[in-house]
């Protein structure tokens, strides 16, 4: 069998949609036998927070105060129509009637396939959270430098 | 050897190959697994993915309508 196929993700965004298309890449690829890898940075943090809600996680007073206004993957915004949070409400919605997997599901499946989830160590340290506060799936803490080692000989998509 | 099956039919990209994917990694070596999916995306990739991952397809056959079963060997 020819070398394994490789599909790195930069997840910097932290809305509802694009977490939705890091996470359907991510699945569609590893289901169909890439080694995937997703450097979670900035907003896209919010993705693999433990706390899925609003929740005061973060070193100081304002970087809990950020935290709190980010949330985690249930506080996700939608890009465009975000009708004051009930922009995600309204595409989950669809989503189930429709049959299509929403961002919680994408994101169990991403889990059990084996994709390897990074969270970028800069961000963290502006953010004041630490590996801890994410789920126990995070692998580990990167730098850049780690992560193009990782990534390197494969496809790489910055969402 | 036992013979597994998997519906998805009503499933989407990416779930479709995720499902595929999953029921394959839980089954044992040398069982069977039946997926029933629909034409388009599925039945033009379950079976080629399953093919480049090292399983045996053993038939695809048409069940009904846009309906076919594609037969794979772990």
């Amino acid at each position: 069998m020819a070398d394994k196929k490789k599909l790195s993700l930069i997840a910097f965004s932290g809305e509802f949609d694009k977490l939705t298309a890091v996470f359907t890449l991510a699945t569609g690829a590893a289901a169909v036998g890439y080694e995937v890898n997703i450097f979670f940075t900035f907003w896209g943090l919010d993705a693999i927070k433990q706390k899925r809600g609003r929740a005061f996680v973060g070193g100081n007073w304002l970087t809990k105060i950020f935290g709190f206004m980010m949330g985690g993957l249930h506080a996700t915004p939608t890009s465009r129509f975000n009708f004051c949070g009930a922009g995600p409400r309204i595409f989950r919605k669809l989503m189930r009637k429709n049959n299509v997997a929403t961002l919680e599901e994408l994101v169990e499946a991403a889990t059990a396939l084996g994709v390897n989830l990074y969270a970028c160590e800069m961000a963290m340290h502006v953010l004041g959270l630490k590996q801890s506060d994410f789920i126990h799936e995070v692998k580990d803490t990167l730098g850049v430098a780690s992560f193009l080692e990782i990534s390197e000989g494969g496809r790489t998509m910055f969402i | 050897m036992a013979t597994h099956t998997l519906d998805i039919t009503n499933e989407h990209c990416p779930m479709t190959f995720v499902r595929t994917k999953l029921k394959l990694s839980q089954i044992a070596e040398g069982d069977i697994l039946e997926v029933l999916l629909t034409e388009g995306e599925p039945l033009t990739n379950v079976p080629r993915t399953a093919v480049e991952q090292g399983y045996n397809v053993l038939s695809i056959t048409h069940v009904e309508g846009n309906i076919h079963k594609v037969t794979i060997q772990k």
